[in-house]
């Protein structure tokens, strides 16, 4: 597998990870060299062989429908949601201005 | 007295109860020891005062005579990627640096409800990628052993490297561990000490920072076999809150230790036999065939025809689950902002994420993000998937001539810091032989066997069926009563 810097980009770019063009240069070879590593992947025959989807077998549970039914992970917790937001002004976390 | 911090769980436990020491000089033993502990870099944050607080609670409930709880006057060490309420928390990077979580993990509560207190949040490969400690945003974990005659830093092993480095250096008696592809074995067996993986689903993964979330599961890590299964009879259990929490009770594991192997089949897979192998690995793997001999347990030729294919299938779909994952830390809800003059959200995002995340960090979550785009999902996720279900086949057609496998734990003894960092590939090839049970979700523990000629530890793993701790428990006291591996590195820090 060759990865260019511009594969490394896009794929920074898909990651929202900002990298300089000495990072993108440095990452393409490593890159390249464990996709290489992870295509030998491709020499096993899986015709017929279900992807797995579940390790354990186990089954999806509903909890009772009820609000609040699990006070850890049920409502009313804004202040503690928020208690580590890098910013929060007026009970909502606040991010740069995205409408010109 | 003796020097407290040389006991083990058990025996501080059964000491407490008797009244032979009191938590709180256990706790303040190990406090002074933590605090005296500083070159090795094990510990993240240091919690006395929960510990201190946890052992006048187990010193007061005695001396009213209450029931005794399982892990009362204990004290332990928290892998950073626990979420501890009140206590920073980092998963070993600066993303989340100044991250103070407001709630507490399953696992976290279930140790503290079972009495045990905590001496600090110890120091791990960042999100739990790397084998070797080596990328923490905190500096490098050094572990306790040096080779004979030399004095060169040596790994100890990853992810969970500040639990096993505590714990070889007896800075406390167990610690918690996580395990996605061989984080607690591989250091494990760097180390000298003892830890098991459970079966996936055993122990909650609520509260446990997400890496690989089809196969992260904690476990305990501690200086013997006995104390793994108390820890992790404390550890484990149901859990609603995680969706794939298994809904089966917890085993009497320790009461259920026995080193009797009699009708016992041990299956040793010839595909482990790997290439460029050191000569004293394959000598301490036949001397472990032996010792089960020896227990009563009949040994059987096994092959797991698609182990080589283990390590690529793992590097694809844990970098996938972690790019998905990872996606969260995007500077807005807790951690690391970094907004740039002007910069728009876009902006923020990419350079959050560029400065908050180490050099490994990145490169799986670009990997992930790779196999997971359009055009590549198929030929590599999808593919990779079905091998997993083709490595989980060859265990499933295994246990049909054995009830446990044994292998070494790692291809090597610890190797130096910086040996390996500059070659993801050699690094991530340390955990060839951790990762195929990871896949399959299999209970798995290693113990150590012995030393190498440099006098460094060497581990043997032992693998077991889906929910059969107990076996694996078992084989691995066989080992240890008969490998008789009392050796400890000499303080030096």
């Amino acid at each position: 597998m060759s990865v260019d810097t511009t594969i490394v980009k896009k794929i920074a770019s898909l990651a929202r990870i900002a990298i300089t063009d000495e990072e993108a240069a440095r990452l393409a070879p490593e890159l390249g060299n464990i996709l290489g590593w992870i295509e030998q992947l491709g020499e096993v025959d899986t015709t017929g062989v279900e992807p797995m989807t579940a390790v354990i077998p186990n089954s999806l549970r509903l909890r009772d429908d009820v609000v609040d039914a699990d006070p850890l992970t049920g409502g009313g917790k804004r202040d503690e949601l928020m208690a580590n937001a890098p910013e929060a002004e007026h009970g909502f976390f606040t991010v740069p201005k995205v409408i010109e | 007295m003796t020097d407290l911090t040389t006991l083990g769980i058990a025996a501080i436990r059964d000491g407490v109860r008797a009244g032979e020491f009191s938590a709180v000089e256990v706790a303040e033993a190990f406090v002074a020891k933590v605090a005296a502990a500083k070159p090795l870099n094990a510990f993240l944050v240091e919690t006395p005062d929960h510990a201190l607080a946890a052992a006048r609670a187990a010193d007061a409930a005695r001396a009213a005579g209450e029931a005794p709880k399982a892990l009362a006057g204990v004290p332990i060490g928290m892998k950073d990627l626990f979420c501890t309420k009140g206590v920073a928390t980092t998963a070993g990077s600066h993303i989340l640096e100044g991250f103070t979580p407001t709630y507490e993990s399953t696992v976290s509560r279930n140790l503290w409800d079972a009495g045990a207190g905590m001496l600090g949040k110890l120091n791990m490969d960042q999100f739990a990628m790397g084998s070797s400690n080596e990328t923490s945003a905190f500096g490098n974990v050094i572990s306790p052993w040096r080779r004979a005659g030399g004095n060169e830093s040596l790994a100890p092993g990853g992810s969970s490297g500040g639990s096993s480095s505590a714990v070889a250096a007896r800075l406390c008696p167990g610690a918690t561990g996580t395990d996605t592809g061989g984080s607690i074995r591989q250091p494990a067996a760097f180390t000298g000490i003892s830890g098991i993986k459970p079966t996936y689903g055993r122990c909650s993964r609520w509260g446990v920072i997400a890496f690989a979330s089809s196969l992260d599961q904690a476990g305990p890590m501690a200086v013997d076999v006995r104390d793994c299964a108390i820890m992790l009879e404390a550890m484990a259990g149901f859990d609603p809150k995680d969706a794939t929490s298994l809904k089966l009770d917890v085993p009497a594991w320790e009461a259920g230790l026995s080193a009797d192997l009699t009708g016992k089949r041990v299956g040793i897979p010839k595909e482990y036999r790997v290439d460029g192998m050191p000569a004293e690995i394959e000598a301490l793997w036949q001397q472990g065939i032996a010792w089960l001999k020896d227990a009563g347990a009949t040994i059987v030729d096994v092959s797991l025809p698609h182990t080589k294919y283990a390590l690529p299938a793992y590097y694809i779909i844990a970098p996938a689950e972690a790019s998905s994952n990872l996606a969260r830390y995007d500077g807005v809800r807790y951690g690391l902002r970094d907004l740039p003059q002007g910069a728009g959200l876009q902006d923020m995002y990419a350079a959050t994420r560029a400065d908050g995340f180490g050099a490994e960090v990145k490169r799986r979550i670009m990997i992930g993000a790779y196999v997971l785009s359009a055009g590549f999902y198929d030929a590599y996720y999808t593919q990779a998937q079905k091998v997993r279900t083709l490595i989980a086949r060859d265990f499933e057609r295994a246990w049909e001539s054995c009830d446990v496998l044994l292998t070494p734990t790692a291809p090597s003894a610890a190797f130096a810091l910086g040996e390996k960092s500059a070659d993801p590939i050699a690094m991530y090839l340390n955990d060839v032989f951790t990762v195929p049970s990871s896949l399959a979700g299999l209970p798995a523990m290693s113990v150590p066997g012995g030393l190498d000629s440099a006098g460094l530890p060497l581990g043997l793993q032992v693998i077991g069926k889906p929910l059969d701790e107990q076996g694996v428990l078992n084989a691995a006291l066989a080992i240890e009563q008969r490998a008789g591996f009392t050796a400890l590195p000499e303080a030096w820090w």
